[in-house]
């Protein structure tokens, strides 16, 4: 049986991005917010995120993951809002109707509008063509993060790490305090792509190795892992031959990127951005499809919670205002990258309020001017004294600096 | 004598990379630091350089409860080389469901006082 319903808002996801998203369009006034959920739980990876350092910006206070969560769903709960858990948007189209599969039953629920928020998941060792058996003990690290904190359940002994995202440094560091022997950790790129403080907490402290510019390129081992081989890659990574060496470890951990599940994204025919491999949105969030909003790491990889929660409260609002109909013009302003930026967030802007624009840098630097300028003219110049690819940039513009123009740019010089 | 040492501060996600001077000798002392935006970059400089302290955030076991683990904090910091040893103490521990946010498990664990806290709601189940 298909039970027809109808509400103002939906959101996907009850991770943090569709927790804050939800509240937000609630106390804007919306009072038929419904979030769906897959898990059983609400809080999304926040769950699993056991160690601290969540929450300094938007709560002054170095929180846990676990109670990062619980403040948003208290307060979730507090408005009363509806949540859809253990179950499933299996189709999103451009009418903003979902298909969804909830403990056995069937629901087609037609929204005002759409937020998505539907988060990552892990890229698999599927996604790095590494040569080699197929034994077992090769885990992505959320995959171990989730056994060893939530299910207690140790992957391995002997752990090597490939990919030094924050993910992989917090799990070297998890797996040590666990009793497991991390030997190392193995890095593509010649930086990591963590936040400093991590490669100082996870590794320095516990003496683990980092090996930059270095990759697994065998597999060692048939029913289990019993090896890995690395060798050092050239500048356009790419193996040097006779730069083998071989670690004996049970068990390799993969934090090599996240993908956004965008499923259901391209299903409603939403514009990709390339680099991103999230929706193309405008200022209020608002991907190509009408109607249709855009917000969390399902847009773009974020590295802190706390601009996660910020930018989906924004994007619930203005959902809640369109399901209202409550809706401003176009946004005619492009936004462009510019010299060492690699894309930016928002895409598009409609010049009539002002605007956070978040993006990332292509390479780490010191000592450089970060700078927007419409058609041509420089509007912001903020210094920064170091700058990473692993840390996302924000810069406001005033409205009053987007009057008449077409187009913004923002670069590094 | 002064050596020269890299370090990144953990303080705040900034992560600033600070380039400290430390005396020569068994226990170095602290004698000046640059490359911190703020003066908390400085304190904590000073602190890793004579005794390292972190917080740390692990699992103990429970029982009747929704999980078969509740994660915990150290709410006060603790000397680095203490880490391993406050770690195994709590491996000891089994609490009983339910368990609340903020809930104080222990206060001096391997001889260290600090107090730990749980960090995740268990409801009791059964």
């Amino acid at each position: 049986m298909l039970k027809e319903r109808k509400c103002g808002v939906a959101v996907i996801g009850g991770g943090p991005a569709g927790l804050a998203a939800a509240i937000s369009a609630h106390e804007v006034g919306c009072r038929d917010v419904v979030l769906i959920e897959r898990d059983r739980l609400l809080g999304g990876i926040l769950n699993q995120c056991i160690h601290d350092g969540f929450g300094l910006h938007r709560f002054g206070e170095a929180m846990t993951g676990p109670e990062y969560a619980q403040r948003d769903i208290d307060r979730f709960n507090e408005l009363g809002i509806e949540a859809m858990t253990e179950s499933m948007v299996m189709e999103l189209k451009e009418d903003r109707t979902l298909l969804v599969s909830r403990r056995g039953e069937m629901i087609r629920l037609r929204a005002d509008a759409v937020v998505l928020a539907m988060g990552c998941r892990e890229r698999p060792r599927g996604a790095l063509s590494i040569p080699g058996t197929r034994p077992s003990g090769i885990y992505t690290a959320g995959a171990a993060q989730n056994f060893v904190n939530l299910s207690n359940l140790m992957p391995g002994k002997k752990v090597c790490i490939l990919g030094s995202g924050d993910i992989g440094l917090i799990m070297a560091r998890r797996m040590t305090l666990e009793g497991a022997e991390v030997k190392a950790v193995f890095e593509l790129l010649p930086y990591s792509s963590g936040l400093p403080r991590n490669i100082q907490q996870c590794l320095n402290d516990y003496g683990i190795s980092l090996y930059l510019s270095t990759t697994v390129t065998g597999i060692v081992g048939e029913d289990r892992l019993e090896a890995v081989q690395v060798s050092k890659v050239d500048e356009r990574r790419r193996p040097i031959p006779g730069t083998e060496q071989t670690f004996e470890c049970d068990t390799l951990l993969l934090s090599v990127g996240l993908i956004p599940e965008n499923e259901l994204t391209r299903m409603a025919g939403i514009a990709i951005d390339p680099v991103t491999n999230g929706a193309v949105v405008d200022d209020d969030f608002m991907t190509s499809v009408p109607g249709i909003f855009s917000c969390g790491n399902v847009l773009h990889v974020h590295d802190l919670v706390d601009w996660v929660s910020l930018e989906a409260a924004e994007a619930g609002k203005r959902a809640a205002a369109w399901a209202k109909g409550d809706r401003e013009g176009a946004a005619g302003i492009a936004v462009r990258h510019g010299n060492g930026v690699r894309y930016t967030m928002p895409a598009r802007v409609s010049g009539g309020k002002d605007v956070s624009i978040a993006f990332r840098v292509g390479a780490p630097d010191r000592n450089r001017y970060l700078v927007v300028t419409a058609d041509g003219r420089e509007i912001v110049r903020q210094k920064r004294i170091r700058l990473h690819p692993a840390v996302m940039e924000h810069l406001t513009v005033k409205a009053a600096d987007l009057k008449g123009c077409s187009a913004l740019e923002v670069s590094v010089q | 004598m002064s050596e020269h040492r890299e370090y990144t501060c953990v303080v705040c996600p900034n992560g600033c990379a600070l380039q400290v001077e430390v005396s020569e000798g068994e226990k170095p002392q602290f004698i000046s630091a640059t490359g911190n935006l703020c003066p908390r970059g400085l304190a904590w400089a000073k602190q890793e350089v004579e005794n390292p302290l972190r917080t740390i955030s692990t699992n103990v076991l429970v029982t009747g409860g929704s999980l078969p683990v509740v994660s915990v904090r150290t709410l006060d910091a603790i000397p680095l080389a203490q880490v391993k040893a406050v770690r195994e103490s709590l491996k000891q521990i089994v609490l009983k469901a339910p368990l609340h946010i903020g809930q104080v498990i222990a206060d001096c664990p391997a001889g260290v006082p600090c107090r730990v806290a749980v960090t995740r709601n268990v409801p009791a189940v059964g």
